[in-house]
């Protein structure tokens, strides 16, 4: 029992503390301080997890238990941290992330009032707690808590500002939304109560237990969690919250909405991965909905002009692409692409943050330009993000997404086809962002121009760290068709899904193969690239979009859609309900069996003349129920 | 001698009040009787744990059967503290507010606490009756003395509306003891009631508890009860006594009627999870706070009910924890509704907003104790809701377990939906001429709100403790069923 790992809820507890000693000494606290007790939590938090990603690789994984959270019946909950390969990557990421976009933070939220600025922190810092314990939860309970933690967090943090109605709604709305899948992923863990009797995932995932469960358990299990999932992550039907999530202040949408909560449903499947490979129709459902909505976000993202926008549909996409990996059983691309998303998103959630700073709150690309000239790291790190993300060879992007695509073709051509343009479009899309942003000319106001900086290095430096993980994290992961050996990162996680691998069979492309594969794409990129940052440089598409890129830049009308279908119709209905069944029907029919009691009550009246009303309607009552009594015992 | 205790303190000090001249003194007298009361309980719990302490037994009515029998059972100490600790909770929160003759309403209350903890105690069924009355008609009065306008309308159907059930629960007793010959509990749970007995008794009971709980289709007093009715009443009716219903079907219903509990329990559990539904649509279009708070509780109140007649022990604990967890809550959310009302004059939803602006500590208080309601995991309520939802799948005494759950769990979306709804019109948002003038909570309140958040999140992180208090009452209850659960399975092989 004793293991060195035990100290693991160090790493939650932490950042918990920062969060209760900032909200406790809001209106105490100067902001610097709060900004050091903030950063200063999750900085220790991430110290710990080096620590433990070594012990880990040094071969120690463990189990923690701490104390019985439920033990009833059927029902055995350990409080139990599992502490493996793949649990603490995610700690590196969240832990390391986090701590850049805390102390981006301090500089960014700046302005706000000191009591505003603590709340902010605390917020964040909590964030990062329930993030945590979702990722190093034993069993799916002590996820489940983390996993409505951090989407508590998101609600309060995209309502940051709540003096905004519509910040409020777009709050409520990512939450509900969330609820949505909680509801499928709540109905998974009881079936799984029910059909194996454990929750905890060393037994769940365990031979002898999955043996116990049909192929309907496991098809019924996985599709719930995925639907889970899908809210979580913002897939098909359930993203539409993620890009209004972006009422909330940058960094949040940085660290929540591109690097960590939203890759959630990514870390589930992952976890799951046994129950996924024996799943072989639900896997391929998540590849299907998984590129689709890559495919779909990306054509919303071609005509959107808020920068925050775009970035959000262009988060939505990626996390499609890492569904289609899932789905097609290429989990280690799966997690390679969520860390190196998580580089290049963050950093460019950050530089638009610095961007939108400079510009004074500007948020429309059209409004901007030029900005290369005033503000050089912002303008070079964003750059690194773009090439990342686009795929060029050599930066992170391009050997996850290359990854992906390559299980994809391994699947079937019609996927890879179509994973390739979706590429293809994210090139596009994200160098029309990078030339309108910071090429041609400045578009802004007089005022602008005069105060448009660069930002203070509390914010620079974060991005110079991203931009670097950005560019080289790639080579952790650097395919074996290109150099032996050299995938560090599949070696690392291989235990977590060596016994997926053995029941899904081995990678059919051949090494030539995947040589052309990853040249086609890259050629094309680089055309892509090219081509775009040439014309969006020369002459931004300032106008309004017009026919089909009006439906683009109308988002397909999806959220329309949805109001029309399903919101105003459950409305109008439990309107229904309200003004009319309850109140003329069920209340009704006990108002005139009351009315009729106190016209029985007044006529009796007249027969005992002296007794107070209430006795006369006893005595009512009384006779009533013998009546019925009677009715009954002749029965 | 401690049953006595609990249920003497009350009622004395209840009488005493009526008698004391000064506003304030009342106000003192009546608080400090209610702390009493809860160190007795609290200790009882603690030290006194030998049966002896908590059993209590005289004649009474000797020649009909009937004694004044007290016990403290799991479930009995369950209601117990939360009613202890939900009295000083109620007096802290009123302490700043006005009502004409104060003292009389402050002695009501108190009235009202001996009754309930009688009828939490009693193992006598003509006593459980006695004390349901004593403690239902001091809440008239509170009702109809001290609510809003049309409070003796209200009142009055709400009068009916219990009496009436109150009266088919005598009838139903008399009935069971016209075979028994006995009164005590005992003697009812060896009743050993013929088939179609048990049908019959099964429902005249069930429809004298269903009013109360309230279960789906005999709600229709409670919303306008709750918002008619002076806060206090409202706060006991809704934390403490719809537990009463409960109660009732866990220990008067269950054990004394197994077998139509076990035939009739999918007929109760759809009317439940159509409540469950039925209430989170209604809750969701409210406008008046105080209806929307009643809608969410008949919703909880519908669950609990499901999960009692999967007759599993996840079920039944999840129940008993989720009693507790669910006063709690409702207090919380009740002394939100109710500072608001006093510091802005209104209830409705659409009149505030921007309420976090002006006080920021009432607006933190207020979503601790909202996400409690929805269940958020680590608050109090997700242990429970979390139990009952698995023992829907778990049971093997209903076929259709799936169907409860699908349907019952779209209150887990529902209940985001209106409790988010409510914060987002009546805390965020800019703030109005209505909400222009307002403060902060003051520290008697502040401090009545930490000790509900305190068990909010202490039952949240670590129930096991209290779990295992209620480990034994479930147990006894489920024995009775132990014989039936052989029968179907060798039915079943």
């Amino acid at each position: 029992m004793n293991n060195v790992l035990d100290i693991v809820y160090l790493i939650p507890l932490l950042p918990l503390i920062g969060s209760i000693i900032n909200g406790l000494g809001r209106n105490k606290f100067s902001k610097a301080m709060i900004g050091t007790i903030g950063s200063g939590f999750i900085f220790a938090a991430f110290a710990i997890s080096v620590w433990v990603f070594f012990q880990v690789k040094g071969g120690n994984v463990h189990t923690a238990t701490y104390f019985d959270f439920i033990n009833v019946g059927n029902l055995k909950i350990p409080f139990a941290f599992q502490i493996d390969q793949l649990t603490s990557i995610f700690l590196l990421i969240i832990t390391g992330i986090g701590f850049l976009i805390h102390v981006y933070s301090t500089s960014y939220m700046h302005e706000e009032s000191n009591h505003h600025f603590a709340r902010y922190f605390a917020y964040l810092n909590l964030f990062v707690f329930s993030m945590l314990l979702l990722v190093m939860g034993a069993n799916f309970v002590i996820m489940f808590m983390g996993w409505e933690g951090v989407g508590l967090c998101s609600y309060l943090l995209i309502g940051y500002w709540f003096k905004n109605k519509e910040f409020a709604a777009a709050g409520k709305k990512a939450f509900v939304m969330n609820r949505i899948g909680d509801f499928a992923f709540l109905i998974a863990m009881f079936w799984m109560i029910n059909k194996a009797g454990t929750l905890t995932f060393t037994e769940l995932f365990s031979s002898d237990i999955i043996s116990k469960l049909s192929a309907n358990d496991i098809s019924v299990i996985t599709i719930l969690l995925f639907v889970g999932a899908a809210a979580k992550s913002a897939q098909i039907p359930l993203y539409t919250w993620l890009p209004d999530a972006m009422a909330g202040p940058t960094p949040v949408s940085a660290l929540i909405h591109a690097a960590t909560m939203v890759t959630a449903g990514i870390y589930l499947i992952a976890r799951s991965n046994i129950l996924y490979s024996m799943a072989p129709v639900t896997s391929n459902i998540i590849a299907v909905i998984g590129l689709a909505t890559a495919l779909l976000a990306a054509t919303i993202a071609l005509k959107q002009n808020d920068i925050k926008k775009i970035l959000a549909y262009s988060t939505v996409s990626q996390l499609g692409f890492m569904f289609l990996a899932l789905g097609t059983g290429a989990y280690v691309a799966a997690v390679f692409h969520v860390m190196t998303h998580a580089f290049f998103k963050a950093l460019m959630f950050l530089g638009s943050g610095s961007v939108i700073h400079a510009m004074g709150g500007e948020q429309d690309i059209r409004k901007m330009g030029g900005l290369s000239k005033y503000m050089k790291i912002t303008h070079i790190t964003f750059l690194i993000g773009c090439l990342a993300i686009s795929g060029i060879p050599g930066f992170s992007g391009f050997f996850s997404k290359d990854e992906i695509l390559v299980s994809a073709f391994g699947h079937s051509p019609v996927l890879y086809v179509i994973a390739l343009f979706t590429a293809l479009l994210t090139a596009f899309y994200m160098f029309r962002l990078y030339a309108t942003t910071f090429k041609g000319n400045f578009r802004g106001t007089k005022e602008q121009e005069t105060h448009v900086h660069e930002s203070p290095s509390a914010m620079t430096i974060p991005l110079i760290i991203l931009a670097i993980l950005s560019a080289i994290g790639g080579f952790i992961g650097v395919p074996e068709f290109m150099m032996h050996g050299a995938n560090s990162l599949k070696d690392y996680l291989q235990p977590i899904f060596a016994h997926s691998d053995k029941i899904l069979g081995a990678h059919t492309v051949s090494h030539s193969t995947e040589w052309m594969l990853a040249g086609i794409s890259s050629v094309l990129v680089i055309l892509v690239v090219a081509y775009t940052w040439n014309k969006f440089s020369k002459k931004p598409d300032l106008e309004e979009a017009t026919g089909f890129g009006k439906v683009l830049a109308n988002k397909w009308y999806v959220d329309e859609f949805y109001n029309t279908i399903i919101v105003q119709p459950l409305k109008k209905f439990a309107d229904f309900m309200t003004n009319i069944f309850d109140l003329k029907f069920i209340d009704g029919m006990v108002n005139g069996v009351g009315r009729l009691v106190n016209y029985g009550g007044r006529q009796l009246r007249w027969l005992q003349s002296g007794q107070t009303g209430a006795y006369i309607l006893l005595m009512v009552i009384s006779m009533l129920l013998i009546f019925v009594y009677q009715f009954f015992v002749k029965k | 001698m401690i049953v006595l205790l609990l249920f003497l303190v009350p009622l004395i000090s209840g009488l005493v009040t009526f008698q004391i001249k000064s506003e304030s003194g009342a106000k003192t007298f009546s608080l400090l009787s209610s702390i009493v009361t809860f160190v007795i309980a609290l200790a009882g719990i603690a030290f006194y744990t030998s049966p002896e302490c908590w059993n209590f037994q005289a004649t009474w009515m000797g020649q009909l059967g009937s004694s004044f029998h007290l016990k403290g059972d799991g479930l009995g100490k369950l209601l117990v503290v939360l009613t202890t600790l939900s009295f000083p909770i109620i007096f802290i929160n009123s302490w700043n507010s006005s009502f004409k003759n104060t003292k009389n309403l402050l002695a009501l209350m108190l009235l009202a606490q001996a009754g309930i903890l009688g009828v939490f105690l009693a193992y006598d069924a003509l006593l459980f009756y006695f004390f349901w009355e004593l403690a239902l008609i001091p809440i008239y009065f509170i009702c109809s003395q001290w609510g809003g306008a049309k409070r003796i309308k209200i009142t009055f159907k709400f009068f009916i509306y219990t009496f009436l059930g109150s009266l088919l629960m005598l009838v139903g007793l008399i009935l069971i003891y016209s075979k028994t010959n006995s009164f005590s509990l005992e003697a009812f749970y060896n009743a050993g009631l013929s088939v179609q007995d048990q049908t019959k008794y099964f429902w005249i009971l069930l429809i004298a508890f269903a009013v109360k709980i309230p279960l789906f289709p005999f709600h229709s007093w409670q919303a306008d009860t709750y918002q008619e009715s002076a806060m206090p009443g409202t706060m006991i009716l809704s934390a403490i006594m719809v537990k009463m219903g409960l109660l009732g079907i866990l220990r008067w219903v269950l054990p004394v009627l197994p077998f139509a509990s076990y035939t009739w329990g999918d007929t109760v559990s759809t009317m439940a999870v159509i409540g469950i539904v039925y209430a989170s649509l209604l809750a969701w279009r409210q406008d008046d706070m105080k209806r929307l708070v009643a809608f969410a509780s008949m919703a909880h109140m519908g669950l609990m009910t499901v999960a009692i007649f999967t007759l599993v022990k996840t079920g039944i604990q999840g129940t008993l924890i989720q009693m507790f967890s669910h006063g709690i809550n409702i207090l919380g959310l009740w002394m939100v509704v109710e500072i608001i009302e006093r510091k802005f004059g209104t209830t409705k939803m659409s009149e505030l907003g921007g309420v976090a602006q002006k006080a920021p500590v009432l607006t933190f208080f207020f979503f601790v104790i909202a996400f409690a309601n929805v269940a958020l995991p680590l608050t109090n309520a997700f242990v429970g809701e979390y139990m009952m939802y698995s023992s829907l799948l778990t049971t093997t005494f209903t076929k259709f377990g799936i169907w409860y759950l699908v349907f019952s769990l779209t209150a887990v979306i529902l209940s985001a939906v209106y409790i988010l709804g409510m914060a987002k019109k009546v805390f965020w948002g800019p703030t109005n001429a209505v909400t222009q003038k307002g403060t902060d909570i003051q520290i008697h309140e502040k401090a009545a709100f930490a000790i509900i958040i305190g068990i909010i999140l202490i039952v949240g992180v670590f129930p096991q403790p209290l779990l295992g208090l209620l480990d034994g009452i479930t147990n006894d209850i489920l024995k009775h069923f132990e014989k039936l659960q052989e029968l179907l399975l060798s039915i079943k092989n």
